[in-house]
C-alpha cells in the first residue's frame, strides 16, 4: 500500500518533469534571483522588493518580453527567503547560483546579509545588484556585485553640509548607539566631514548610548550644555522618538537631523508631533515626487494600498538597470557563464541611468554616483522633499 | 551649576524606575530567599497591560462613551493595571515557583529566568515584534527653573514612585500581614509553625511586587513612550542591583539604593565620557560591595541563617 504510494508519488513528479522541461523549451526566459528577506525581523523590507518586482515583471512579460538583440524573452523571477540571516542569505545566494542557473541576482538587502553574499556571487562569477546596502564592504574589490544606493562615506557629509548651508550651524552635537555598526560607522563619517569644514573640535558634543537604552537625559544634557547649533542623531525608527521627545522635555529647540534609518512610515505613529519639523537623509521622497518616480509611487498605491517604502523604490530601480545591462549585451549566448560576464560588464559601464530614485553612473567599485534627498518631516506628518545633494 | 541641578532631576526621574523594581526583587529576596529573575518581565507586562487600559479608556473616551480627562484615566490604567498584574505575579509564583521550593536555590533561579523567556515570546507571539507607543494621557508642560527644565511628568513621576515605597513600608511595619511578611524573611521554617502559611504570605509577597512593577512599567511608558517586548531585562537587572545593594529585608534600603543607582549612573555620564558610563557606574557599585557586603541596611546574619 505505501509502495503503492510512493510509486504512484514518483511518477507524478516525472510526468510533472517532463511537462514543465517541455513548456521551458518553448519560449526563452530569462531568470533573475532575488535573495530578499520575506520572513525574520523585517519582513516588511522583503515584501516591499517583492511586491515591486511583481509590478516590474508584470509590464514587461505582458508587453511581449524583453527584447534583446533580435530575441524576445520572458522574464522569470525567482524569491528566495533569506529570512533576514547572513547564513540563510549565502545559502540562498548559492542556490540560485547554482541550482536555477539564474543570469544575476537582486539583494540582498540589509549589509549585515549583503556583504557575504556578495563574497559568495564574486566567487561564483554572478552578477549581484544589492538595492539597499549602504556599507562600503558589500561592493569592495568584488567586480560581480553592484549596488542601487549611496553609502554612508557619502551620506555622513551629505548631513554635515546640509547643517552648515541651512542652519549656519558652526557647532554640531552627535548621539549614537556605540553597539551598533550602522550609526556608529555613520557618527564617525558625520564628524569626520564637520570638524572637516569648521575645523577640530567643532563636533561639540559626541555623546553615546548602547543598544535599549531608553534614559538619554544625561547625555542630552551635556549635548545642551556644549551649545551645539544642531543635533545629528542616525538612529533607527524605535529609539528616535524617545530621542527627540527627551531633547524637547530639556529645552533643546535648535533643528535635529537624522539619516535614512528614519525612513519608516513607522516614525510618525510612535514620534507623533515631536518629530514634524525635523530633517532627514534618503534615497527618495514619497510626498511631491514627479514624473516616473510619481508614476512608480501611484501604481504601488493603487496595486497593494499603501506608498512604498525607499526599498521597494531602490529593487525597481535595481532590476532596471539590470535590465538594461541584459540588453546592452546585444544579445545572449545562452552560455551562463559568458551571459553573466557579459552582463557584468555591461553593468559596469552604465552612464546617466535615470532611475526613479536618481541618477546613477557606477564607479568602478560598482557603487552609483547618485545624490541623496533631504526630507523635512512636514507639519501633517508626511515625509517631503526638501532638496536635493549631489555629489561634487 | 544648572548642569548639576538638571542632572539631578534627570536622576530623580530614572532612580524611580529601579526603585520601585528593586522593591519587588527585594521583597521576594528577603522572604523566599529567591532571585525572581521574572520581574524585570513581569514590569514589560505591566507596562503592556497598561497600554491596554490606556488605549482602551481614551478610545472610549474620544468616543464619548465616557468622557474622562487625561490625568483620571492615567489614574485608572496605574490602579487598574497593577491589580490585574498582581495576578500575573500570584500565577508565576503558584506555577513556577510553589513547586519548586523544596528544589535547590539555582532550579528556582533558572525558572525565573525561564518565565522571564515565556513572557517575552509570548508578548512576541501575541503582538509581533512592532514597537508600541504608550498614548500621551497628559499634557505634557516644561517648566524652566532658572534654566533647569523640569516637566511636569517627571514630578509626577519622582512622586507617585515615592508615594508608593512610603506605603509599602508602613504596610510592612505596621501591619499584621506585614508582620508576618517580617516573620517569614526572618526564619520560614519556624513561623508556619505559628499558624502563617507559607503559600499565602509568598502568593502576597508576589501580588505586591508585581503591583509596583506594573506601576513602573507604567510611568516608564509615560517617560518613554516606545514599548517593546524585551524593556524590561537591562532595567531589571540594573533594579536587581539595587535590591542586593540596598541589603536583605530592607524596604526603604531597595528604594534609596535604586535612586543612588540612578544618580550613579547619570553623574557618571555627566563627568566621563558616556561611553564608559554603565563601565564606570557598575564598577563604583562593585567596590561599594566590597565594603558593604551585606548592603546598606542588610543584616549580616541573615545570610548565614538560610545559605
Amino acid at each position: 500500500m505505501r509502495r503503492g504510494l510512493l510509486i504512484g508519488i514518483i511518477c507524478c513528479l516525472a510526468v510533472g518533469l517532463i511537462f514543465s522541461g517541455c513548456g521551458k523549451k518553448e519560449e526563452p526566459k530569462i531568470k533573475i534571483g532575488f535573495n530578499i528577506p520575506l520572513t525574520g525581523d523585517i519582513p516588511k523590507v522583503g515584501e516591499g522588493s517583492k511586491f515591486a518586482a511583481e509590478m516590474f515583471k508584470a509590464d514587461i512579460n505582458s508587453a511581449g518580453g524583453l527584447k534583446v538583440g533580435d530575441k524576445s524573452y520572458q522574464l522569470e523571477f525567482i524569491y528566495e527567503d533569506n529570512e533576514s540571516k547572513a547564513q540563510s542569505a549565502t545559502a540562498a545566494a548559492l542556490k540560485l547560483i547554482t541550482q536555477d542557473d539564474v543570469l544575476a541576482i537582486i539583494g540582498p538587502q540589509s549589509s549585515k546579509q549583503a556583504v557575504p553574499s556578495g563574497e559568495i556571487c564574486n566567487a561564483n562569477k554572478t552578477p549581484m545588484i544589492s538595492p539597499w546596502s549602504t556599507n562600503p564592504n558589500t561592493t569592495k574589490d568584488r567586480p560581480y556585485v553592484f549596488r542601487g544606493c549611496f553609502l554612508d562615506p557619502f551620506q555622513g557629509p551629505v548631513a554635515a553640509n546640509f547643517a552648515t548651508e541651512e542652519f549656519g550651524a558652526k557647532k554640531a552635537a552627535v548621539l549614537f548607539d556605540v553597539a551598533s555598526d550602522y550609526p556608529k560607522g555613520l557618527a564617525e563619517f558625520f564628524k569626520g566631514a564637520f570638524e572637516k569644514i569648521h575645523g577640530s573640535g567643532s563636533v561639540a558634543a559626541f555623546e553615546t548610548f548602547t543598544t535599549k537604552d531608553r534614559d538619554f537625559s544625561a547625555q542630552l544634557t551635556n549635548i545642551i550644555k556644549s551649545d551645539a547649533d544642531i543635533l545629528f542623531t542616525p538612529q533607527y525608527y524605535d529609539e528616535v522618538p524617545l530621542i527627540v521627545k527627551q531633547a524637547r522635555e530639556l529645552g533643546w529647540t535648535k533643528p535635529i537631523l537624522g539619516s535614512d534609518s528614519w525612513g519608516s512610515a513607522e516614525l510618525m505613529n510612535l514620534c507623533g508631533d515631536d518629530c514634524k519639523g525635523s530633517f532627514f537623509s534618503t534615497h527618495y521622497a514619497a510626498a511631491g515626487a514627479k514624473g516616473a518616480t510619481k508614476e512608480f509611487i501611484d501604481r504601488y498605491k493603487e496595486k497593494y494600498g499603501y506608498v512604498p517604502d525607499d526599498v521597494g523604490a531602490l529593487t525597481w530601480d535595481s532590476i532596471r538597470l539590470l535590465v538594461q545591462a541584459i540588453q546592452n549585451t546585444g544579445g545572449l549566448t545562452g552560455d551562463l557563464q559568458k551571459d553573466r560576464d557579459a552582463i557584468k560588464d555591461q553593468l559596469a559601464q552604465i552612464k546617466d541611468f535615470a532611475g526613479i530614485t536618481g541618477n546613477m553612473t557606477f564607479t568602478p567599485d560598482g557603487d552609483p554616483v547618485k545624490c541623496a534627498v533631504i526630507v523635512k518631516i512636514s507639519q501633517a506628518g508626511d515625509f517631503e522633499f526638501y532638496k536635493s545633494v549631489c555629489p561634487q | 551649576m544648572g548642569e548639576f541641578f538638571q542632572n539631578l532631576v534627570n536622576a530623580l526621574q530614572y532612580g524611580s524606575f529601579l526603585a520601585l523594581i528593586a522593591l519587588g526583587y527585594s521583597m521576594v529576596y528577603s522572604i523566599l530567599m529567591l532571585f525572581n529573575f521574572a520581574h524585570g518581565d513581569i514590569f514589560m507586562v505591566g507596562a503592556y497591560i497598561g497600554f491596554g487600559i490606556a488605549t482602551l479608556l481614551v478610545t472610549l473616551a474620544s468616543f464619548g462613551a465616557l468622557a474622562l480627562p487625561g490625568w483620571l484615566i492615567l489614574v485608572l490604567t496605574i490602579i487598574i493595571s497593577m491589580f490585574l498584574t498582581s495576578f500575573v505575579g500570584m500565577l508565576v509564583e503558584r506555577i513556577g515557583y510553589r513547586p519548586l521550593r523544596e528544589a535547590p536555590r539555582a532550579s528556582a533561579a533558572i525558572t525565573g529566568l525561564m518565565i522571564g523567556i515565556i513572557l517575552e515570546t509570548g508578548n512576541l507571539a501575541l503582538l509581533g515584534a512592532k514597537r508600541v507607543s504608550f498614548p500621551a494621557l497628559i499634557e505634557s508642560a516644561t517648566y524652566d527653573i532658572g534654566g533647569v527644565f523640569v516637566t511636569n511628568k517627571k514630578i509626577m513621576i519622582v512622586f507617585v514612585s515615592i508615594i508608593l515605597t512610603l506605603a509599602l513600608h508602613q504596610f510592612v511595619t505596621k501591619t499584621k500581614w506585614g508582620m508576618a511578611m517580617r516573620a517569614m524573611a526572618f526564619d520560614y521554617l519556624v513561623v508556619p509553625l505559628m499558624g502563617v502559611s507559607i503559600n499565602t504570605i509568598a502568593r502576597l509577597t508576589f501580588a505586591i511586587g508585581s503591583a509596583l512593577a506594573a506601576a513602573a512599567g507604567i510611568l516608564y511608558g509615560v517617560a518613554y513612550p516606545v514599548l517593546e517586548p524585551y524593556m524590561g531585562i537591562i532595567v531589571g537587572w540594573k533594579a536587581f542591583v539595587a535590591a542586593i545593594l540596598g541589603g536583605r529585608g530592607s524596604i526603604l534600603g531597595a528604594a534609596l539604593a535604586g535612586f543612588l543607582l540612578g544618580f550613579i549612573e547619570i553623574f557618571v555620564a555627566m563627568i566621563f565620557p558616556s561611553t564608559f558610563r554603565d563601565l564606570i557606574a557598575y564598577s563604583i557599585v562593585l567596590l561599594i560591595l566590597v565594603f558593604r557586603p551585606h548592603g546598606f541596611f542588610g543584616e549580616p546574619y541573615s545570610a548565614k541563617l538560610r545559605l
